[in-house]
């Protein structure tokens, strides 16, 4: 089990997260402008990304707030937690313990 | 005693003798005996038939990694474990066992044929024998094979037994409480580090227990062991946990570690729990796990009466037992030469002492020397001899590539060492990286994945100053400090060397029967006959041949195997690679995973306030999700389709009263609560007057209908949403993660009031005449509270939020109350309108009345790809709204295909004949398979009030098809039926206006 650190709780076991998906895919603004394969490339298109990726999990039976994490695919090992909204941190690292 | 127990030693408790069944014969044994070494004790080798061919089995280890002697052993007929080591039950006065896979007997087996058949079940044979006809899999090979190569058999009885479950936190947890574990426990417990420490034996201290010669301090091993032990015990910020296997890393330093509690116990307390599952978050782990001993490789190794050289010492040191009378020794490393030395000291005599080495120096051999103990070098077994157990061993003389026979030696017991495998599983679980370390001939921890270090020989580290050495660093690192404690330790050196693959064989052939992996009988014929059929990776060759997929996960065969791999295609071994190590280590028991979680407790279940009430009125519950929900209430001896007859008429024509406490609630509130709905439901919101409500369509992104419900404005800036009982959590997260993530912008606040209220529906013609004498400060004429209005008010002085809604289509209210009070609420409501007739009505009667009037249920009628238009909603969608959740997917053109399947209405001729939901849908009779299927049945039911019986479907361009005749194919024939449209009662609506 995942140990995960909610930005606003602390450490928590992942039983009391839900997972949420890929980070960073903003609904656009006005969905009508987009024609429907860009449509589609919102709604279906996610990367499978081995190594670093950035993800939405949810503190489901905590604080009950999103959030997004840097999670290396590889380890499981959580390299950053940030606040929806904040942009995605910078990493100096490739890896190391969580 | 019997004359295999040696005249003294051994950590059994002499002066007790207690008794044991094996087979159905009693046996004699001492407290401290496994029964393994019990069995020994008492000359029984002979313990099991192997898997496959039934060959004889002994015993071939003395711990966790015993291969051969799986037993069942049991207390009652509900208490039966199959499947379990010899090595590691531990004995209690009346224990029962029983050997397995023989049939009739141990030692007369009727499947021992199979061994002379084995060139016909070598490697693969899953694959390739027996592959026609195919019908015979199923009725003739798979059962015969299954009762010939097998395992133990399933106890047939619920599992009466309590098992526990822990969670438990600490800075180091300690794996292994040998040299290396115990020096690295004190050496972090010192530093102040809450500590676990676990170890799988009954006892701690590992190797230490059966090494009479080493001092460490100027104490014995055992009283060193003893002395650490106390320490630890005193110190309260230590766990010491022994019968406790740590059986699996998980990610972040999670662990799981199986106790056995009551397993040894003769007569356990029945409130005691038999085993405990922990569930250990370590911030650094310390892997002390030890080696195995490598077995040996040669033509017939597989009889009873052959075993690891250190099992054979631990027996004797241990327990207190002579593995033979007569004992001929093979090894590759000096410690068989220890224990060749212990037994010949204990009155055994060794016959020889077969070095594969061409030479051999050290003490040890020194010793064998000088106690008139014959070593002959150079040396490989080219066969044994015996049925039941070893009589002989034929040794060979390697000279070169070259191997001659040298002569046949007489025995009744081989001990066999091939070197010490590192024990690196749960490093390799962790992710860990293994590194072959060609000095060691060993793989080796090499980058860690997790915060943990490995310690002592599971590291390569062998030798007992060198492991305390270890232990000590690393425990001190693990805790953060350094560590000024030393060990002073008298010792005998050995060389570390080793024998992996086969041993070599006249001819450069791989013999006959040179068992690789024991427990799934596979030999070095059957790897060469994977090469041979291009199997070149380790992972396709252990699937083909099963090699290291037995309940030992190859404990005993992994390098063997790799080894013989890698000299049969011509690779160093690093270049052959290595199977990864799966969790558990050994075998956990269903029990201890379960833990509290069964019967009762298995799930959580969810009731209502009215529960209780519908219990007693001998209601029938059914489960919704977590629910229990009454499903009818039948009265006398009335089935379920009378109840749901007699309560469908009694709501269409008096009343009925019905508990719809489950469905979700969310309340949403803020300035921007209305806005918020906009852009999420399908439909408009901010024309929705204070105090009306609305039927909401709520669909996901690719504009597939998600969830419904009725949405309630109680004031401008608050609003009383409802959702399906299924749908309350996820839609409540739908709503929290578009708020959270895309219209932070709003102020909005979002509370789940599903358990706050308890949600009373009063439907049918009295409604109006049971709740008026019982509300206040409301008016519920038809004027002042019209269809699809909401008003709060008092109903027996109780605050309520009073929605006239109806999901039968006859006039209707729902009534929230708090649901504290639901229950006095629904009582006083129920005694108002015995007077009218009022009956309780379930889910099923609900179902049917919303049927009747064509009212969709989520997840019935659609499943994730239906859209609002195609289940007849298009009216409900906000035309004007610019964007809503769906809003873009919708605007697909394949969205509006005329062939999308559609919501419709199905009548059959026979108005008794009611379809089958789920069933298929076709256009023209006598299909044949595969048919064009255009559709399917999504509800159906008899209607009591119309007299026939009912059915939703969706069909493919429905719609345009109300008139026509379908059919429905069914296994006793085509079912014609009429297409019409949803509505079947009241299309007008008057009902639900008066
Ligand atoms: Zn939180």
């Amino acid at each position: 089990m995942l140990l995960i650190q909610c930005p606003y709780c602390g450490p928590r076991p992942e039983l009391e997260f839900a997972y949420g998906g890929q980070a960073h895919i903003a609904r656009p603004l006005k969905p009508a402008d987009l024609n429907d394969d860009e449509w589609a490339a919102f709604l279906y298109m996610r990367v499978n990304t081995k190594g670093v990726h950035a993800e939405r999990w949810r503190h489901a039976r905590g604080c009950n707030r999103f959030f997004n994490a840097l999670r290396d695919t590889t380890t499981d090992h959580f390299l950053a937690v940030y606040k929806t909204g904040e942009a995605r941190p910078a990493l100096n690292t490739a890896g190391g313990h969580s | 005693m019997t004359q295999f127990r040696a005249a003294k030693g051994g950590r059994i408790d002499r002066s007790s003798a207690i008794e044991f069944e094996f087979d159905g014969q009693t046996y004699k044994a001492h407290p401290g005996d496994t029964l393994a070494s019990a069995l020994l004790a008492n000359g029984v080798h002979l313990v099991g038939r192997s898997f496959k061919y039934h060959r004889p089995r002994g015993l071939l280890a003395a711990g966790a990694e015993e291969p051969n002697a799986l037993v069942g052993v049991w207390r009652d007929s509900a208490r039966y474990t199959p499947n379990l080591r010899a090595t590691t039950v531990e004995i209690y006065p009346g224990l029962k066992a029983e050997s397995q896979n023989r049939s009739p007997s141990l030692k007369f087996d009727r499947a021992g044929i199979n061994g002379l058949f084995s060139r016909f079940i070598g490697a693969g044979f899953y694959y390739k024998t027996f592959m026609w006809p195919k019908t015979a899999w199923k009725s003739l090979y798979e059962p015969t094979i299954r009762e010939a190569a097998g395992l133990g058999r399933a106890p047939t009885q619920a599992d009466p037994d309590r098992y526990s479950n822990r969670h438990a936190h600490c800075d180091v947890l300690v794996v292994g409480a040998g040299a290396a574990g115990l020096s690295a426990a004190r050496a972090a417990a010192a530093a102040g580090a809450r500590v676990i420490l676990c170890d799988e034996q009954a006892e701690m201290g590992g190797s230490l227990l059966s090494d009479v010669h080493t001092r460490i301090n100027g104490l014995t091993a055992s009283a060193w062991v003893a002395s650490v032990l106390q320490e630890l015990k005193a110190n309260p910020r230590v766990t010491l946990l022994a019968r406790t296997t740590a059986f699996g890393y998980f990610p972040h330093n999670h662990l799981g570690l199986n106790e056995k509690l009551t397993e040894h116990v003769a007569a356990p307390k029945p409130d005691q729990p038999r085993e405990r599952l922990w569930q250990v978050r370590a911030a650094e782990v310390v892997l002390a796990m030890g080696a195995i001993e490598r077995p040996l490789v040669f033509p017939g190794n597989d009889l009873p009466g052959i075993l690891l050289a250190d099992a054979a010492r631990t027996y004797l040191q241990r327990y207190g037992v002579k593995v033979g009378s007569v004992v001929a020794v093979v090894t590759a490393h000096d410690s068989a030469y220890q224990t060749a030395l212990d037994l010949h000291a204990a009155g055994v005599k060794i016959a020889v002492i077969a070095d594969t080495r061409a030479e051999v120096s050290g003490d040890l051999a020194a010793q064998a020397w000088a106690a008139g103990i014959r070593i002959q070098h150079n040396s490989t077994v080219i066969g044994t001899r015996g049925k039941l157990r070893v009589t002989g061993i034929d040794l060979g003389q390697v000279s070169g590539s070259n191997v001659q026979p040298l002569e046949s030696i007489a025995c009744d017991t081989i001990i066999m060492s091939g070197g010490w495998t590192p024990s690196v599983h749960l490093h390799s679980q962790s992710r860990g990286k293994l590194v072959w370390d060609e000095s060691l001939s060993a793989y080796i921890p090499g980058q860690t994945a997790e915060r943990t270090r490995s310690v002592g020989s599971c590291r390569g580290i062998f030798g007992i100053a060198a492991s305390l050495a270890d232990g000590t660093k690393t425990g001190a690192e693990a805790a953060g400090t350094t560590s000024s404690i030393t060990y002073e330790v008298e010792e005998t050196r050995l060389a570390n060397t080793g024998f992996i693959g086969a041993l070599p064989q006249p001819g450069g052939k791989p013999g006959d029967k040179a068992f690789v992996d024991w427990q799934n009988d596979v030999t070095t014929k059957d790897l060469a006959l994977a090469m041979r059929e291009g199997f070149e990776s380790v992972e396709h060759v252990k699937r083909y041949t099963t090699n290291g997929m037995a309940t030992d996960q190859g404990k005993t065969s992994n390098m063997n195997a790799l080894a013989f791999l890698a000299a049969g295609l011509d690779k160093p071994i690093p270049a052959v690679g290595l199977t990864t190590f799966r969790m558990p280590y050994t075998p956990v028991t269903f029990g201890s995973f379960a833990g509290y979680s069964r019967g009762e407790l298995f799930d959580p279940v969810r009731r209502t306030a009215i529960h209780d009430w519908a219990q007693a009125q001998g209601a029938v519950f059914e489960d919704v999700g977590a629910w229990k929900r009454a499903r009818y209430f039948p009265r006398g001896n009335e089935d379920m389709h009378a109840a749901v007859d007699r309560e469908c008429v009694a709501v269409r024509q008096n009343c009925g009263i019905f508990d719809a406490s489950t469905l979700g609630k969310i309340e949403v509130v803020g300035p921007d609560a209305a806005t918020f709905l906009e852009r999420l439901y399908v439909n408009s919101w901010a024309n929705l007057k204070v105090g009306q409500s609305r039927y909401g369509i709520l669909c996901r992104e690719d504009g597939f209908v998600y969830d419904d419900g009725i949405i309630a404005r109680l004031a401008e800036d608050r609003f009383h949403v409802t959702t399906t009982t299924g749908g309350a959590a996820r839609v409540y997260a739908f709503m929290e993660d578009y708020l959270q993530t895309e219209w932070s912008d709003l102020s909005v606040w979002l509370t789940s009031i599903s358990e706050q209220y308890s949600v009373i529906a009063l439907q049918g013609p009295a409604a109006r005449r049971v709740l008026e004498p019982l509300v206040t400060g409301v008016d519920v004429s038809a004027q002042a509270l019209p269809h699809m209005g909401v008003v709060s008010g008092f109903i027996c002085g109780i605050p309520m939020r009073l929605f006239r809604v109806s999901f039968t289509g006859e006039l209707g209210f729902e009534i929230n109350v708090p649901s504290d009070y639901g229950r006095a609420v629904w009582e006083a409501i129920y005694a108002s309108g015995q007077p009218h007739g009022i009956v309780p009505y379930g889910t099923e009667s609900m179902h049917v009345l919303r049927a009747e009037k064509g009212y969709i249920i989520v997840g019935q009628e659609t499943d994730g790809t239906m859209t609002p238009d195609d289940v007849g909603l298009s009216w409900a969608i906000g035309k004007t709204k610019p964007d809503f959740v769906g809003k873009r997917s919708l605007a697909r053109s394949s969205m509006h295909a005329k062939d999308r399947k559609q919501l419709v209405g199905l009548r059959t001729q026979d108005p008794k004949l009611v379809l089958e939901e789920g069933a298929q849908i076709v256009d023209s009779p006598g299909q044949k398979a595969p048919m064009r299927l255009i559709g399917h049945v999504t509800s159906s039911y008899h209607s009591a009030v119309l007299g026939h019986s009912i059915a939703l479907a969706v069909v493919r361009g429905g719609r345009a098809r109300v008139g026509q005749t379908l059919y429905v194919p069914m296994p006793t024939g085509d079912i014609p039926v009429i297409v019409t449209s949803t509505v079947f009662y009241d299309s007008e609506g008057a009902k639900l206006h008066g």
